[in-house]
């Protein structure tokens, strides 16, 4: 294995790692927004809103990714929808996010103790505080660890993105084999880097969990 | 003549086929201290729930001071739901108090009783906060107003919870077993702090078990079963002289398992 070959890609390495670091962020920023959307129209009583919910939350967990790049990327310019491979890439990662992120939301809410929202009722706070200042951050604390989570899978849902010529890393890295015939490297330096990532989030990800749940009694958090 | 804090008349309410009350008939007057007794699943707690319409009732008149609770009538002489907004201006005069505390978890006690005086009385937040440390002081919980539900005992949890209600200063009070999910040493801290507040003259109705509190207490008993309440009277009425079988089948038992 020659770390000289790795050392002389290094800028292209580097800018594709910036790439995949950007895909994720923005992927995730999109999916979190979108799927809270979700989540609080789902709330509302209107059974035709839900069904249609429903039907997207479906259909983008029920294919593969790729299958949707491919349609939104490939397919778009058909129906006039013409995108630069990273707009694409993010736009994909941020609506296949959307659905897992919707559903942990929903799931959060339904975690809300019944008891925190009759208490604010019958105290006579309205709808918007009750969800806001009440079942809000419950609903956040219980969902944090899931977040967390698709996060991290997320982070290596981007080297899909390598197909539709995004120029992350696992793009830069295919390069490099293809150019010096040093697959193990790329392959080897790929899991360095991913584990690297994956490692920093999920350690993020627990101390801010243990941030946030301070409040809880010791039992309660011991878990 | 004025009229009575709570005044229920015939009011009835099923779940599905089962009814669960019937046509009940009950009033509270002001500063009045009425406890509802009964076996499980007489319909104490769905009574209590009705009052501030966190159940609705398919019929029958729940009125507080005169103010029917939960519907609007019709000039035709039907009903329908009360508006939302209307049904809050009634439900933030009077306080509830749950056998599970239902403190929001991530408030400190201070936030708590704070939070609903800001959203519902528009306080700023240093007045809420102010008159919500001079309410905790009253439940005896001055030097524990930055800790969390987590970290309180169950009858420290339970005081906050009568704080919070309290600091609204509601016109009436309803405890929903309050003393039912503490451990047996805690029960005492809650009830001196609901004696205290009866003394003061606060209206309160109190779904309990606690058949000595309740003696000690109330004004007046009034005993459930199957949604109807059987028997109703001053405590010694009730407790030593009721002739009604179910109620002396109902308090033996209670004897039996409190005796040793």
């Amino acid at each position: 294995m020659s770390f000289e070959v790795l050392w002389r890609y290094a800028p292209s390495l580097l800018s594709g790692f910036a790439v995949t670091i950007l895909c994720w962020l923005g992927g995730s920023a999109l999916g979190l927004a979108v799927g809270f959307a979700i989540a609080l129209l789902y709330r509302l009583p209107f059974a035709p809103l839900r069904w249609l919910l429903r039907v997207y939350i479906e259909i983008l967990r029920g294919t593969p990714f790729l299958v949707q790049l491919f349609l939104l990327y490939s397919g778009g310019p058909f129906i006039g929808l013409r995108l630069e491979a990273t707009t694409a890439g993010v736009l994909g990662l941020g609506l296949y996010s959307s659905a897992y992120f919707a559903e942990a939301f929903r799931a959060g809410f339904s975690a809300v103790p019944r008891g925190q929202i009759e208490a604010a009722t019958s105290i006579g706070m309205n709808s918007f505080d009750i969800l806001w200042r009440i079942a809000l951050p419950t609903m956040l604390v219980a969902t944090l660890p899931a977040i967390v989570n698709l996060l991290i899978v997320l982070s290596k849902e981007t080297v899909i993105l390598s197909i539709i010529t995004v120029p992350e890393l696992m793009y830069q890295m295919q390069t490099m084999a293809a150019e010096t015939f040093t697959a193990f490297n790329a392959i080897f330096a790929m899991a360095i880097f991913y584990w690297l990532l994956v490692e920093t989030v999920s350690r993020l990800g627990y101390r801010l969990e243990r941030r946030v749940t301070a409040y809880l009694s010791p039992e309660a958090r011991a878990s | 003549m004025s009229a009575a804090m709570i005044e229920l008349s015939a009011v009835s309410k099923s779940f599905g086929a089962a009814p669960v009350l019937r046509a009940v008939d009950l009033a509270v007057g002001k500063s009045e201290v009425v406890c509802l007794i009964g076996p499980s699943g007489s319909g104490k707690s769905t009574l209590l729930r009705c009052v501030n319409f966190l159940e609705s009732y398919d019929s029958g008149e729940i009125r507080i001071e005169g103010r029917l609770i939960g519907y609007e009538d019709r000039p035709d002489g039907t009903r329908r739901l009360m508006r939302q907004r209307a049904l809050r201006e009634m439900r933030c005069e009077i306080g509830m108090v749950f056998q599970h505390f239902n403190l929001w978890p991530h408030m400190s006690a201070l936030q708590n009783v704070a939070e609903p005086l800001r959203r519902v009385r528009g306080l700023s937040a240093p007045a809420a906060a102010e008159r919500a440390k001079q309410v905790l002081a009253r439940v005896g919980l001055a030097d524990k107003a930055a800790s969390y539900p987590g970290h309180l005992s169950g009858g420290q949890q339970q005081r906050v919870a009568i704080a919070r209600a309290l600091a609204m200063q509601p016109r009436l009070m309803l405890f929903d077993e309050p003393t039912s999910a503490l451990d047996p040493e805690l029960v005492g801290e809650v009830l001196e702090v609901m004696r205290s507040l009866a003394s003061e003259g606060m209206t309160m109705l109190i779904v309990t078990h606690e058949m000595g509190f309740a003696a000690k207490v109330a004004d007046r008993i009034a005993f459930l079963d199957g949604g109807r309440i059987v028997e109703s009277g001053p405590p010694r009425q009730v407790f030593h002289e009721s002739q009604e079988p179910r109620v002396r089948q109902f308090l033996q038992t209670y004897h039996d398992r409190n005796s040793f």
